[in-house]
């Protein structure tokens, strides 16, 4: 099988109903290509977070797929996301991390952008230009649309695209359990400052699916669960809530987006789990009783990982983050990983969160770095022509009942491979679509 | 020519700082890990920030603060043991099978000695680190960049206090870091 998306077999390379994904989705050249327009250039994707850019003027470069973009606040405090390009030559208009400006003036031949992506400066516009130039026209090339959802910044270079909620659907519920507070109240998160950027080598889409709920590779995390890194000190998640419930995979193959949950017990109580921090530990306690006081029944959905597809995953209770798995060619991935807190939490439980954050995440991550061995040489060998005639099995839990929860998607539960089929049968989807 | 005590104090601190510091390399590089944590202060700040993009003139931007952001590492003494006991686990599968890791030390300055350059009990040390890894078969990176260290004298051993390690890179170069500075 080694037809490619470009001679119209999309089809032919997923079959998730009988669990059987093509190794070419991971490292065929066409296959990628196909992908920055079909995927990349039409998804909604997560830019940044609006704490990055609380002031007018502020700004934080970032990218859609392989390009670069930029998010800013203009003088009237609107956000926008431009296309990090010079309409003139091209060159990057903005070739800092952060910060804040008035403008964005090129060093090539210095056309300037106010941060309304309006091109307000263009040298010799008299001399030169004898002020024929239209420069209505010529502004930063700005994404169609936008949506800021409880903080979190996303963006879609294709107007006819359904808004963000629609193209969220149900999939909003799991999102939410990420970006609410702790305390169930409605948004309110924060990011600590600075973003972790690091290179791996393999397909975006092996962390993408791993993250839309892979509750099957524990042996890869043998090593951190020995040592301890939890927030108690035992494990890499020693989260006690978890205990008294029975973990949930949510998938919605139409669009590719996964989540993996935790319903607790209906008489399930808090569950110390910060018990040598006295302080922190009060603080969860806390936040947990408002939460079930603010949303009742609800409170017993706590989240744990997915994925909103294409390239935006999460983890909602701890390490509470978000990463992006910026395609860069199809042997290789920008990863990028914001850190949330609540805006309210207090100093001490922010200092214990950044410090177990760091440990479990990223490249100096504990439980990070053994996912990253296993995604690079997994790419690695399944690039030759005979290991790409054998398709990756995703049967595991294939015909499995469905739990009888009121939660919303293709459910399954424990270890099922449901989610990362769902996955599949979203990008498939996507690749094939006409619009 | 007479050479003033004061200068041959310093380079004799400067050699013995040297000397200390080329033997902690050959420990890591050796994978003597246990007694690497030997040299490390019970109360060791080991931090690693991360480095922005800035405008000139925003320098103080540049790095990740310490205590408030996030950074590569930022580190106790209980962490870096816990990171050494992932490694001799014997599936930690980022260093499994081990790297093979060299750690080449150099410019070294003696920034500080208190109380005294000739009886000293702790140094204040600037260098540079190259740190070459291959693993596997054929992967390879570089890391190169500074260190800052604080150097204190504990029953007349040289312990490690503070590090802070200044990597020239912004987006990491490296898929993991699985080693230490």
């Amino acid at each position: 099988m080694t037809t490619t998306a470009s001679s119209g077999g999309v089809k032919l390379l997923v079959d998730a109903k009988a669990g059987r994904i093509s190794r070419e989705l991971f490292v065929n050249e066409d296959i990628y290509q196909q992908e920055q327009e079909q995927i990349f250039a039409r998804s909604w994707l997560l830019v940044g977070h609006e704490s990055q850019v609380p002031k007018p003027g502020d700004y934080f470069v970032s990218c859609m797929g392989e390009e670069s973009v930029i998010l800013c606040r203009d003088r009237e405090s609107q956000l926008h996301v431009f296309l990090n390009s010079c309409m003139h030559r091209g060159m990057k208009v903005c070739r800092y991390d952060e910060g804040n400006t008035p403008v964005f003036t090129c060093p090539y031949h210095g056309w300037s952008y106010a941060t309304d992506g309006k091109l307000v400066g263009v040298p010799f516009y008299k001399d030169a230009y004898h002020e024929k130039l239209d420069k209505s026209q010529w502004g930063l090339v700005e994404v169609p649309q936008m949506c800021n959802y409880k903080g979190s910044v996303w963006a879609t270079w294709d107007k006819s695209a359904p808004s963000f909620l629609d193209y969220l659907g149900d999939m909003r519920l799991y999102l939410d359990l990420l970006l609410d507070g702790r305390d169930g109240s409605e948004g309110g998160s924060e990011v600590i400052g600075g973003v972790q950027k690091w290179t791996m080598p393999c397909n975006w889409k092996f962390p993408a699916e791993n993250f839309a709920g892979d509750g099957y590779h524990n042996i890869s995390h043998r090593s951190v669960d020995m040592v301890g890194i939890g927030p108690s000190g035992t494990s890499r998640r020693d989260l006690g809530e978890f205990a008294a419930a029975r973990r949930v995979n949510a998938s919605f193959p139409d669009m590719g987006h996964a989540a993996v949950c935790d319903l607790q017990d209906e008489n399930a109580t808090y569950v110390p789990t910060y018990q040598n921090e006295p302080a922190v530990e009060e603080y969860f306690k806390q936040v947990s009783e408002e939460r079930k006081r603010r949303l009742g029944d609800k409170a017993r959905l706590l989240g744990l990982v997915g994925t909103v597809f294409p390239n935006m995953s999460y983890l909602a209770r701890q390490p509470r983050s978000i990463s992006v798995w910026h395609p860069r060619g199809p042997h290789t991935t920008e990863a990028w990983r914001w850190f949330l807190v609540d805006r309210d939490v207090p100093e001490e439980v922010k200092e214990m969160l950044r410090h177990y954050y760091i440990r479990y995440s990223g490249p100096a991550g504990m439980t990070e770095q053994d996912d990253m061995e296993n995604w690079n040489y997994a790419h690695a060998a399944s690039r030759g022509p005979i290991a790409r005639r054998h398709p990756y099995n995703y049967e595991l839990g294939i015909g499995a009942g469905r739990p009888d929860v009121p939660l919303p998607g293709m459910l399954t539960e424990r270890i099922n491979e449901e989610n990362a089929r769902g996955f599949y049968s979203g990008w498939s989807r996507a690749m094939e679509a006409k619009n | 020519m007479a050479v003033s005590k004061s200068r041959i104090d310093h380079l004799l601190l400067k050699y013995e700082i040297e000397q200390f510091l080329y033997q902690e390399a050959e420990l890591l590089d050796e994978r003597q890990f246990e007694e690497w944590l030997d040299l490390l202060a019970e109360d060791i700040r080991y931090w690693m920030p991360m480095r922005r993009n800035v405008k000139f003139g925003e320098l103080d931007r540049e790095f990740t603060r310490e205590g408030q952001d996030i950074s590569w590492f930022d580190e106790g003494k209980d962490t870096l043991v816990r990171r050494v006991n992932q490694i001799l686990t014997g599936v930690h599968w980022a260093e499994e099978p081990l790297s093979r890791i060299c750690h080449s030390v150099s410019n070294v300055q003696i920034l500080k000695a208190t109380p005294s350059m000739s009886q000293p009990t702790e140094v204040t040390v600037k260098c540079r680190f190259l740190i070459y890894r291959n693993r596997v078969q054929t992967e390879t990176d570089f890391l190169v960049g500074k260190r800052e260290e604080v150097l204190r004298s504990v029953n007349g051993q040289w312990k490690i206090a503070q590090r802070k390690i200044i990597l020239d890179q912004n987006v990491l170069l490296a898929k993991n870091l699985t080693f230490f500075f």
